[in-house]
Order: C-alpha cells, then sequence, then structure tokens
C-alpha cells in the first residue's frame, strides 16, 4: 500500500516532466485506434460492392502497418521511459539508502507504468473515438460516398487491438524497467548528475575530411536516385544509396558539430555577442552525445516527408487523370492469334465483337452508343528491338531489361482519328510513305524518341516507312487511369494489307445518363462476356467504372497507410527530441541560475532557451528536407505512370503536417523548459 | 569617502504570522568605496540571508539598501537585471562556473550579455587574467581546473565589468587552506591596487582576517564590528578569534 502511495505521489508530482511522454502516448493510441477503426467507420457507407472488396484490402494492409508502426511506438516507449528513468537516478539511490530492496523499486516502477499506462490508454482510446468521426468524413471523401447522415461510430474490434496491443508494450517497458534496476548500482545512481560532461573538441582537420568525403558520397548517392538512375537495374542495388544515404547522414552530423563550433569560434565578432557562446555550446555539447539519434530522427523525417508527400500526389494525381484518360465507358478486347486447335474458337475469331456479343443476346443498339471497332495489327520482323533501328545497341546497354523481341501494335490512321475524335485527342494525318509513333509513358518515349531522331525506317510488306515526326506524338487508345501507353504505331491505311490481326478492340459509351443505369449495363456485359469466356471467344473488358473504383480504392489505401506511417514517424521523432532536451532540463535550470546571477534579462535568457531549443530541432529537419528533395525526385521517377502534375498541393500539405506536428512538439518543449528554468 | 553600500534598518521575516523567523532584525551598517568587508556568523545567524538581499536574489520585508545614489530595494524586472550585470560581482562558494564553456568564455561571457565589443573584451580579459594569476587556464574547461583556478575564474568573471561592488559567499568554503590563502590575497591585490569594494560572507576566522573590517551577525542582529587599522593580519586574526569566541556557540566548535 505505502509502495502504491509512492507511486501515485511520484506521479502527481512530476507530472510537469511526464506531460510529454503522457502527451505522445494519448497521441500514439487515438492515431492506433482511428486507422484501425477505419473498416467500422466505412460499413454505414454507400458504396459498392468493389469498393467494399478494396476496403477490406485496406484494412488488411493497415493492419499489417500497424504491426510495424506498434514496433516503433514499442520502442519510442522504452526509450522514453528510460529517459524518465534516469531523471530519478537521484530518488532511487535514496530508496537504496534507505534500506529498500531493488525488488521494491521494480515494484514502484511497475505501478506508476500500469497507472500511466491504462490513463494514457483510455484517455488516448476517448480522443481517437472523437477523431475517428472527423476521419469518416474523410474517409467518405476519398471512396467519393457521400455522407448522408451523420452516425456515431465505436469500433468494439479496434479498441480491443488497443489495448492488447499498447498492453505489449506496456509489459515491455515493464519488463525493460525490471531489468535496469535490477542492474544498476548505488554509486551510479547517486552520484551519476554530478559527473560533468567532458568536452573534446574534435580534430577540425579530421572533420573537415570527413566532411568532403561524407558529402562526396552523399552527393554520388543523390546523383544515384534521379539522374543516374539507370545505373540502379537490379532491386537490390536501390539498397546502395539507402546504406550511403544513412552512413554519410551520420558522418556529415559527426563532423558538422565539430566544425560549426569551431567555425563560429573563429568568428569572434559573433561568438562573443550576447549569449552566443552559451547557446552555442550548449547545442554543441548536445550534439557531440546524440549524433546517432540526431541521425536516426532525420532519416525518419526523410522517410515521412517522402511517404506522404508521394502518397498524397498519387491520390490526387490518380483522381485527376481518370476523366482525360479513361474518356469512353467500356472497351472490349479480343485475344486472336492464340494458337489454338478447337474448331469453335477458330470460327468465333472471325466474328467481330459486335457480333459476337449480338451471338450471346446482347442487345449492343439497345445498351450502347459512340460505338467504333477496329483492329490492332502486328507484324512478325516489327519488334521494339527492329524499330529502334541503329540506336538498338546503345539503348540495350542503357536498359538491359527491356523486352526486345515483343511485337509492336499497328493501327491504321483513320482508324485512329475516328477513336481520337471520340476521346477528343488530337488527329493525325500521313503521307503514304510515312509513321508515327503515339505514346504517354514517359520513359518508353525517351527511348523510342532516340530512335525516331535518327529517322529509323520500318517495312512492313517490303514497303519502307519514315517517321513524320522526331518524336513521339502524344496520345493512347486503352481507357486507364495511368499513363501507360508505351507505343502505338500509326501507319497509312493501305499498310495493313496482309498484316496479321493482333487484337478486335470495340470502344463505347453506355447509352444513358443515370449512374444506376451505367452500373446496370457494365454488370451485364460483365455476365455476358464471362459466360463466353469458357467455351468460344476470349474478350476482356475495360470499363471506367472499374477503373475508377480500383484507382480510388488504390488511391485511398496509399494515401491511408501514407498518413499512419507519416504521422507516427514525425510523432516518433518529434518526442524523442523534446524529451531529450528535457532530460537534461535540471542541468538547464542550473545554468540559467547562473546566467540570472549574472544579470541577464529575462528576455535574453528566453531568447536563448528558445534558439537552443530551435537549432537542435530544425538541424535534422534541415538535413531531411535536403534528402527529401532527392527523395521526392526519385519517387517521381519510379511513380510516373501515375502521373506527378499535381506535386506541389501534396508538398504544401506535407509541410502543413510537419509544421503541427513537429512545430507542436517544438513548442510544447519550448514551454516546458521554460517553465523548468523559470526562477521559483 | 563615498559610500558604496548603504544599509538602512532591514528587516526580513520568514515564514506566516504565525511562526515568523526574523532572518534580518533591523541591520544598518555603510560600506566605503576600496573598503574589504568580511560578515561572520554561525550557520542560520542571517548572514546569507544579507547577501543575498544585496545582491538582490531576495527582497526585503522593510527597510532600504543603497548602492551609490540607488534605492535597490525599488528595482524591478529588467532594471534588477541591468543592476546586477552592471553594478554587481559575485563569487559564490560552489564557484558556479558553465560547465560548456572554457574559462575565457565563462569569463567573456559576463561582457558579452553587456554587449561589449569583442575587442574590448579580449583585453579586459587579458588584464584581469595577468591580476588572478590564471592565463595559462584559460582555454580549459571547469572540470580540467582546480578548484583554487576554478574560484579565481569566477573572480575574474565577477571583477571584469569593473562592478562598483563585489559580493563573495563562502569564497574559501570548498577549497583547500593553500588555495583559500592564494585567493584571498588575491582579493587583497585587488582592494589594494584596483580599489576594487568587496564584501565578503564567511564563518571562517582565517578568511575574515584578510579583511580591513569584519561584521559580527548573531541571530539577525549586528553583535559586533571590528576593523583592522594598522595591524598586522595576526593581530587581526587573534583580534577576531575573541570576538568568536565571545559570540560562542556554533562558532566555536569550528576551532
Amino acid at each position: 500500500m505505502m509502495l502504491f502511495k509512492l507511486s501515485i505521489k511520484n506521479i502527481t508530482k512530476s507530472i510537469k516532466d511526464y506531460a510529454i511522454y503522457f502527451f505522445t502516448l494519448i497521441l500514439g493510441v487515438a492515431i492506433f485506434y482511428v486507422f484501425n477503426s477505419i473498416e467500422s467507420q466505412t460499413v454505414m457507407m454507400n458504396v459498392s460492392k468493389a469498393t467494399h472488396d478494396m476496403i477490406k484490402v485496406m484494412t488488411n494492409m493497415l493492419a499489417g502497418v500497424s504491426v510495424f508502426i506498434s514496433i516503433i511506438l514499442g520502442f519510442l516507449i522504452i526509450y522514453a521511459s528510460r529517459f524518465m528513468m534516469k531523471r530519478r537516478n537521484k530518488e532511487f539511490g535514496i530508496y537504496l539508502t534507505l534500506g529498500m530492496s531493488k525488488r521494491k523499486i521494480s515494484l514502484i516502477l511497475f505501478i506508476e507504468t500500469l497507472i500511466i499506462g491504462m490513463i494514457s490508454l483510455l484517455i488516448g482510446l476517448g480522443v481517437g473515438i472523437v477523431l475517428s468521426q472527423f476521419m469518416s468524413i474523410l474517409v467518405a471523401n476519398l471512396f467519393e460516398a457521400d455522407l448522408t447522415k451523420f452516425e456515431f461510430i465505436f469500433s468494439q474490434e479496434a479498441s480491443i487491438k488497443c489495448f492488447i496491443y499498447f498492453g505489449i508494450m506496456y509489459l515491455l517497458v515493464m519488463i525493460f524497467n525490471t531489468f535496469s534496476v535490477s542492474k544498476c548500482k548505488l554509486i551510479d545512481l547517486l552520484y551519476s548528475s554530478k559527473r560533468s560532461e567532458k568536452q573534446k573538441l574534435k580534430n577540425p582537420y579530421l572533420c573537415i575530411l570527413i566532411f568532403v568525403v561524407s558529402t562526396c558520397f552523399l552527393g554520388y548517392a543523390y546523383y544515384l536516385v534521379t539522374a543516374g538512375i539507370a545505373k540502379l537495374d537490379t532491386a537490390e542495388k536501390i539498397f546502395i544509396p539507402i546504406i550511403i544515404g544513412c552512413v554519410t547522414t551520420f558522418l556529415i552530423f559527426w563532423s558538422l558539430s565539430g566544425l560549426i563550433l569551431k567555425l563560429v569560434m573563429s568568428r569572434k565578432k559573433v561568438y562573443y555577442k550576447g549569449l552566443n557562446s552559451f547557446i552555442l555550446r550548449q547545442v554543441s555539447s548536445k550534439v557531440n552525445t546524440t549524433v546517432f539519434s540526431m541521425t536516426i530522427i532525420c532519416i525518419m523525417l526523410f522517410v515521412t516527408i517522402c511517404v506522404l508527400s508521394a502518397s498524397l500526389s498519387l491520390k490526387n494525381s490518380m483522381t485527376s487523370n481518370l476523366e482525360k484518360l479513361a474518356p469512353v465507358d467500356i472497351q472490349l478486347t479480343k485475344l486472336l492469334d492464340l494458337e489454338t486447335q478447337n474448331i469453335e474458337i477458330k470460327q468465333d475469331e472471325k466474328l467481330s465483337i459486335k457480333e459476337t456479343l449480338e451471338k450471346n443476346n446482347f442487345d449492343i443498339n439497345k445498351n450502347l452508343k459512340d460505338k467504333i471497332e477496329f483492329n490492332i495489327y502486328e507484324d512478325e520482323n516489327l519488334t521494339l528491338g527492329s524499330t529502334l533501328g541503329i540506336k538498338l545497341e546503345k539503348i540495350k546497354e542503357k536498359y538491359k531489361y527491356l523486352r526486345y523481341e515483343n511485337k509492336e501494335l499497328i493501327i491504321k490512321i483513320s482508324d485512329y482519328n475516328k477513336i481520337a475524335r471520340l476521346y477528343g485527342n488530337k488527329e493525325y494525318s500521313l503521307k503514304e510513305n510515312e509513321y508515327l509513333i503515339i505514346a504517354d509513358f514517359d520513359s518508353m518515349i525517351e527511348i523510342r524518341n532516340e530512335a525516331l531522331k535518327e529517322k529509323s525506317k520500318i517495312t512492313l510488306n517490303n514497303k519502307n516507312y519514315f517517321p513524320k515526326y522526331k518524336k513521339c506524338s502524344p496520345g493512347f487508345v486503352e481507357i486507364s487511369s495511368n499513363h501507360i501507353n508505351d507505343g502505338i504505331f500509326l501507319v497509312p491505311d493501305k499498310a495493313v494489307e496482309n498484316l496479321s490481326i493482333r487484337n478486335k478492340v470495340l470502344i463505347a459509351n453506355y447509352n444513358t445518363k443515370s449512374k444506376e443505369e451505367k452500373q446496370k449495363i457494365n454488370e451485364n456485359i460483365q455476365k455476358v462476356i464471362d459466360e463466353m469466356w469458357d467455351t468460344t471467344s476470349l474478350i476482356t473488358i475495360n470499363s471506367k467504372i472499374d477503373i475508377a473504383e480500383s484507382s480510388i480504392g488504390l488511391g485511398a489505401m496509399v494515401t491511408f497507410i501514407g498518413l499512419y506511417l507519416g504521422i507516427i514517424f514525425l510523432i516518433s521523432s518529434a518526442a524523442i527530441l523534446a524529451l531529450k532536451e528535457l532530460s537534461e532540463s535540471s542541468d538547464n535550470k542550473e545554468r540559467f541560475k547562473m546566467l540570472r546571477k549574472l544579470g541577464t534579462d529575462e528576455k535574453m535568457l528566453n531568447k536563448a532557451l528558445f534558439r537552443q531549443i530551435a537549432i537542435f530541432f530544425m538541424f535534422p529537419l534541415l538535413f531531411a528536407i535536403i534528402h527529401s528533395i532527392f527523395g521526392i525526385k526519385f519517387s517521381n521517377i519510379i511513380l510516373e505512370t501515375f502521373g506527378n502534375e499535381k506535386l506541389l498541393p501534396s508538398i504544401i500539405m506535407t509541410a502543413c503536417f510537419i509544421i503541427m506536428i513537429y512545430g507542436g512538439y517544438f513548442l510544447l518543449t519550448y514551454f516546458c523548459s521554460k517553465n523548468i528554468i523559470k526562477e521559483k | 569617502m563615498e559610500n558604496i553600500l548603504k544599509i538602512d534598518k532591514i528587516e526580513k521575516y520568514y515564514g506566516t504570522k504565525s511562526s515568523l523567523t526574523k532572518a534580518i532584525d533591523n541591520i544598518s551598517f555603510e560600506v566605503e568605496k576600496g573598503e574589504f568587508v568580511a560578515i561572520m556568523g554561525s550557520s542560520g545567524s542571517g548572514k546569507t540571508t544579507l547577501l543575498n538581499l544585496i545582491s538582490t536574489i531576495d527582497k526585503v520585508t522593510s527597510g532600504h539598501i543603497y548602492v551609490g545614489e540607488e534605492d535597490i530595494t525599488k528595482l524591478k524586472g529588467n532594471n534588477l537585471n541591468k543592476f546586477r550585470r552592471e553594478e554587481l560581482g559575485f563569487i559564490f562558494q560552489d564557484f558556479n562556473l558553465l560547465d560548456t564553456l572554457t574559462a575565457y568564455e565563462n569569463i567573456a561571457l559576463a561582457l558579452s550579455i553587456q554587449n561589449e565589443s569583442i575587442a574590448k573584451i579580449e583585453e579586459k580579459i587579458k588584464t584581469v587574467a595577468k591580476y588572478l594569476n590564471i592565463e595559462d587556464v584559460l582555454s580549459k574547461y571547469p572540470y580540467q581546473m582546480s578548484g583554487g583556478q576554478k574560484q579565481r575564474v569566477a573572480s575574474a568573471r565577477a571583477i571584469i565589468t569593473s562592478p562598483k561592488l563585489i559580493l563573495a559567499d563562502e569564497p574559501t568554503g570548498a577549497l583547500d587552506s593553500k588555495s583559500a590563502k592564494m585567493l584571498l590575497e588575491r582579493f587583497n591585490y585587488l582592494n589594494k591596487e584596483l580599489k576594487s569594494t568587496i564584501l565578503m560572507v564567511t564563518h571562517d576566522a582565517f578568511t575574515a582576517s584578510f579583511t580591513t573590517r569584519v561584521i559580527f551577525i548573531k541571530d539577525g542582529k549586528i553583535f559586533n564590528e571590528i576593523r583592522r587599522g594598522d595591524e598586522t593580519r595576526k593581530e587581526f586574526f587573534d583580534k577576531i578569534i575573541d570576538v568568536v569566541t565571545m559570540l560562542g556557540g556554533d562558532l566555536n566548535d569550528a576551532f
């Protein structure tokens, strides 16, 4: 009972010191709950079955991510509790000298962790439940469902999950605490605060050398992920820039912490102005001992910035692409050239898609309008390799893994112009010995342009054709959510005579305006075609409704996972910084007290404190931002099929998140430390 | 002679009405420019409280303290800080050096918070370091110095701003006798050569014997006051011991 009282007293006494720890725990629990309760938030919504399936996938993904998140939070909590322990070394030392057993001290800690854990869990859940109501608005928005009526949502599943996951984390903390109490020595506990920190100035020449070398390596890593991306031609090689980045970040922090001090010290006018020397020493003494955690924080911030901005821009461009890249409701493609012996299928291959559908009792005129049917041709000799002409060897060297033996797609110019008119795209005209390539997939355009610049000719039926333009022209045939057209050859109508037909394609709009009717037609066609699939004709469907649903689902999934990871990473890194800063507040208190005795103005002191904390927070952020510039460029290259036209808004959004969370922690730290150093 | 410090009937009470402790009970005295004064008393006699009041760290319950012409009991906020910064120099028992700064930087800080130019800072530190014999420890950190060195660095920091009054709280308290003697000789030197006015609190008769005047405090009141005049240090020391014996109590146990 006495122990229980002692624990309660300890908590209430040091509630101010615990504030940030407590705040972080609550935030962690709340966010954990919010993202795990998304499924129950969508139950009420009026969405299609396909979207529901997508939500299922997303929930599973989020559950997986949650395990990862809980590992990160677990580390954070253990780290934080270690800090709290350190602050109380003396207290434990006194208990021990009074004859309290280590087991009892462990018990005190155990009770404290239990109380703090329970309270933070309950408050966190409460905050989470409130936040999840707002979240459901965002969820509805992302899935483009109408939120007709507001309903209070409570997810039992998610709250139980919270209890289990955080219960395990707290248990680990307790075990860890018990372990470290049983290991500590009385002398260390009593005199740990007396030991004055040794300040060693690093050898400046060594610092400069390491700084220059690591900057060069970092530059190389930057080069690898942007301009030199072609060098990363296998998946494993992506680890090269990552490892270089991590190691050089550490080394740059290590060398800079010495160099900056040295540099400012040599500029005496700045160094000996006001409290500058004090601030700088404060910061550099900490940077000296915390280079490693600074590195971790910097990398976490970097990941946060990249993940947030990439996921937000992905979502934006996916939805905005849809109108442009899927201008018609449906595209049916009949696959031919299969080496089948089945006579029935062979017979069927001769029929057009229109005829096939009508044969299967689908009223095509009633259901579809704006119909265009056309053929896609291919030629035995027209492969990707052959179209590249004299540039082939050079390109092969650069891009080893392209499939150079693939046959190219060929469409008649007149067919294409009909399609383009329907899509609202640009139409083209060709002379009888000309061809052109339409494409919208950037990296293939680059490759093809190399060949087009050389006026590479192609040969069909022993007749030569020359490129009309020196580069690919914009355009596409297949409807999609992304820029995936890697090249279609448009040739004069006469050129396709005697060429074999690869696919027959029908594009059309549904003959109705209402959303429900469209959905119905979509399902009907799906049914008819599914029935045919196993027996006679192989027709694939590509419908705007399906594309929209999958891209919305994918967009939402990416957004949620990005937000989840990003926010947790942000909180973790900010919390580590805040705790580190506050754990030294008792030392700081003495120092500031001394400055006050020297007659330093209160304003000057607060400014010094603010600057000290600001530098501490900004240092890793600044480097993270520099890393991110290249990181975002890299993710752009990787994700370019999705389009990247809306990068700026997502970067602004990311900045808002960082300012809100990271900035919030910064201010909280400042006010807490100000409170601690205040004259009582 | 010009009065540097004039203390006029000050009182300091602690506690509530029901249990009142008079830490300082109606004390008045004056310190002239260029004096080296020790305040002696046993622990609990109120000497540290007195020093805290003069240094504006604590506030009087009643009475006035004048430094120069100014009544410092009326000062508030930033004027208070300005006063501490420009008129006072502090030396503490536990040195109170910033452990993150070198000796040089510790001394420079006292000037840089007054926005002194770098050229002046450099020049002043050079002179002061010579006075206090700390030229060879200037680039060291506090943890690399001995107690005596630390206290001399702290003294350098206290006098570098040329304050009207230097306040020292048990400056030899944490030093061995050799370092203590060396420090006190430096104080004497500062007092004689630079005409610094020093007010020192101590419970040690040996330390007090270096001064020109000793004020004894008991139970918050002035008990006695003796001046050195033309006596040698030894004679003055014996005189102090006599008073201490008269005072009785705790102080007696010290010998």
